[in-house]
């Protein structure tokens, strides 16, 4: 009789703690709403900003907001892994099931357009740039980028460049050696740098993207800026004798790297140059803040930089932007944010800390360091073209299947196939 | 949830054989009430999910745009006639071989050397458990560091003239053409082994540990009263008691090792050429970074295909053994 009596107890007590479990969760959740003076929803800014620079500008940006606006409470929603990898996983769930954040970082381009937009996720943003007189303050092909059928989407925060070339200068100096501007040189160089046992070119390709960030340079040297922007919708089939050609310079350089490849990222990579144990680096100008903020680098000092082969006064462009989900509850906070986002006011406190420059071409180049400003000076007048590897190129099912054909390519080296892989998944991307 | 699903189920195993049938008594009501949350939830979450996840992978969702569509097996189809996936049935034939294998011989040597009654023998106990202790994303860190072919044990074995390339080979060992990959043991894949082995031995010696324990002193004596040698009571009485066990261990180790995705994850990810990537990787990738829905489903269902080979006989044999 004891017995019994004390399981029916302890199933009381199950059932009693379950449910208190869910009242006092929402009790707390109560006192939250009330400390906030609009009893409405958090501002939640969801990104992948959590390395060092990167987490310090977006902290920056969220105190500066705070500042304008005490009576919104805001929540960092950042989830950690490189190039955004775990935090577009977690995104895609949420937007999925109709929980979106109320803002969300994503790359210019198609991951923007043929992703969230296609998918019918996005409010159009085309009033808030009217409000805020933007039309004229970004580039207007960053614009189109963030545009689809005449509405605009988001709003960029900052541009990286992709094509960069980063050498070690005392290696460079050693040798006797100038920094390449076409392939040709390039090659010469490496040839003399592989004769000293220096390893030519660094490339880190434990995550796949790297290499095929490499491969969209040698892309956009070969094909120029107009040709590589056909491939993307369509008007130029990956079969093209130019893309060939550039597959097999891709090869021959892929016989100039470091033998330990595959175990490194992208950081251990560039350690290689640093340390003078290779010479030479294609990689964004993230890079910059790496070299600069990590591993205490000089820029021009320790390190120099070029654009990478053939492509000089070609911009390959990389921009963070934020957008508004539909269904979110606060619309006209976001849109508070998303103003300050985009103000000179924004950008400047965001991106000398990120180490990236300002997407307005009106911000104020004092505030950046030699790298930035000549950058900054670029920007304006280079021809800009979107990256394959970070999303701005084409829909992300299209660049996962490059990196895994690209991945393959690295070690069996085989440029039919490779060329047959593009073709076939560019076949999908029309649809 | 764990915890709920244990307790009620010995309920329900004990009370009806103690009783005559059909009554029902406040305890079968205690029973059913403890026990109806966790199959409910059960049903749903588990079995509802896999048919949800059956269904999938026959649409044709493979955007962030949900398409209910019928594909047939289209899904199926494109991945086995897919580069990525073919190496990762390779890589997971070949890890979970050589996995389970090294598990079972090292864990019953330890065992066995532990069942010596030697002095200190808690210490090496703890000693050999305190790798489980750790997650995989640990393990998988910490043996990177140590396998990477510029910075970790090669520092000590190139002065012995030993530079291995680690799981940056891209070798496969008696390679030959298969579909579309080549089959072979990819040299790159011991490396993950060795981690896997190192985390999961405890495992395996602590099962043979109990199981050894559980012989009566008895056998071994009659044993040696025979005139059998050490070696022969341990190969012809103690190893073959031992097999029970051993089975246990197979199952065990073969749902980890056909599901592994954090240690590969963490230690190596997809590696060149796909040496090292498998089914969980590829699911994750195609899944959640490719928004290729309907194929990281059907990747999802031939994991747990292959895992059913392994326990639906199990469950079999041993509800036969209850009855």
């Amino acid at each position: 009789m004891r017995k019994k009596a004390s399981a029916w107890l302890a199933l009381a007590l199950g059932v009693g703690m379950a449910l208190s479990g869910c009242s006092s969760n929402s009790s707390s959740s109560d006192d939250a709403k009330q400390g906030s003076q609009k009893a409405g929803e958090k501002l939640e800014i969801f990104s992948w900003w959590t390395g060092a620079g990167e987490e310090d500008g977006l902290k920056a940006l969220i105190k500066l907001f705070q500042e304008k606006h005490p009576d919104i409470e805001v929540e960092n929603a950042a989830v950690a892994g490189g190039a955004g990898t775990n935090a577009k996983a977690v995104l895609a769930s949420r937007m999925q099931g109709d929980d979106p954040p109320s803002t969300f970082q994503v790359h210019g381009g198609a991951e923007l357009n043929e992703g969230w937009v296609a998918a019918g996720k996005m409010e159009p943003l085309n009033d808030l740039y009217e409000q805020e007189g933007w039309m004229d303050k970004f580039p207007e092909a960053l614009i189109d980028m963030v545009s689809k059928d005449g509405n605009i989407y988001s709003v960029p925060v900052n541009i990286h460049r992709g094509n960069v070339l980063w050498y070690n200068k005392k290696v460079f100096a050693d040798n006797g050696l100038q920094p390449p501007k076409t392939f040709d040189e390039f090659f010469e160089v490496a040839d003399q740098l592989k004769a000293k046992g220096v390893t030519p070119l660094a490339l880190g390709d434990k995550e796949p993207w790297t290499a095929t960030h490499l491969f969209e340079t040698v892309l956009l040297g070969t094909l120029g800026t107009d040709n590589y922007q056909k491939l993307w919708n369509g008007e130029l089939s990956f079969d093209d004798p130019q893309v060939k050609q550039a597959v097999e310079t891709f090869k021959k350089m892929l016989g100039y790297i470091n033998e330990d490849h595959s175990s490194r990222n992208w950081q251990d990579a560039a350690q290689l140059v640093a340390e003078g144990k290779a010479a030479m680096y294609v990689m964004g100008d993230w890079a910059k803040g790496y070299f600069v903020n990590d591993l205490k680098l000089k820029v021009n000092e320790d390190f120099g930089y070029v654009p990478t082969p053939n492509t000089d006064g070609k911009f390959m462009v990389i921009t963070d932007t934020f957008g508004l989900p539909k269904g979110v509850k606060n619309p006209d906070d976001v849109k508070k944010f998303l103003a300050l986002l985009g103000s000179v006011e924004g950008q400047d406190a965001f991106n000398p800390l990120k180490g990236s420059i300002p997407a307005r071409i009106d911000a104020d180049p004092s505030k950046y360091d030699e790298y930035g400003k000549q950058t900054m000076e670029d920007f304006k007048n280079a021809e800009l073209a979107p990256s394959l590897a970070h999303g701005s190129a084409a829909a992300e099912g299209f660049v996962t299947k490059v990196n895994q054909a690209i991945n393959i390519f690295v070690t069996q080296k085989d440029v039919n196939s490779l060329i047959d892989t593009l073709v076939s998944a560019a076949a999908e991307l029309k649809k | 949830m764990e915890t709920v699903k244990i307790a009620p189920a010995k309920e329900t195993t004990t009370v009806p054989v103690a009783r005559k049938k059909r009554k029902w008594t406040a305890d079968h009501w205690l029973a059913t009430a403890f026990l109806a949350p966790s199959v409910v939830l059960i049903f749903l979450f588990v079995y509802g999910f896999i048919g949800w996840t059956g269904y999938v992978s026959v649409s044709n969702w493979n955007s962030l745009v949900p398409d209910w569509s019928f594909a047939g097996l289209k899904n199926y189809q494109y991945l086995f006639q897919d580069f990525r996936f073919q190496a990762d049935l390779r890589n997971t034939i070949v890890f979970t071989v050589l996995f389970i294998a090294v598990v079972i011989v090292l864990g019953q040597l330890l065992a066995i050397l532990l069942d010596q009654k030697l002095r200190g023998e808690s210490l090496f106990r703890n000693i050999f458990f305190f790798p489980m202790a750790l997650s995989f994303v640990v393990t998988g860190v910490v043996w990177q560091w140590l396998f990477n072919p510029s910075t970790g044990v090669n520092l000590f074995l190139k002065p012995l003239g030993l530079d291995s390339k680690w799981y940056t080979d891209t070798t496969i060992l008696g390679g030959f053409q298969w579909g579309k990959i080549e089959f072979g043991i990819p040299l790159a894949m011991i490396a993950v082994v060795v981690a896997a082995v190192w985390q999961m031995t405890g495992f395996a010696v602590a099962m043979y540990l109990a199981g050894l324990r559980a012989i009566p002193d008895e056998v071994r004596e009659a044993a040696r009263m025979d005139g059998a040698t050490e070696l022969q009571l341990y190969w012809k009485i103690i190893l073959p008691l031992l097999r029970p066990i051993t089975v246990s261990v197979i199952i065990i180790m073969a749902h980890i090792s056909l599901k592994i995705f954090d240690l590969i994850y963490a230690m190596t990810g997809p590696g060149a050429n796909f040496v090292t990537d498998v089914p969980g990787v590829y699911m994750f990738e195609t899944t959640f970074r490719g928004n290729y829905y309907a194929n990281g489903a059907a990747i999802a269902i031939v994991m747990l295909l292959s895992v059913a080979i392994f326990i639906v006989p199990y469950l079999i044999s041993s509800r036969k053994g209850e009855s």
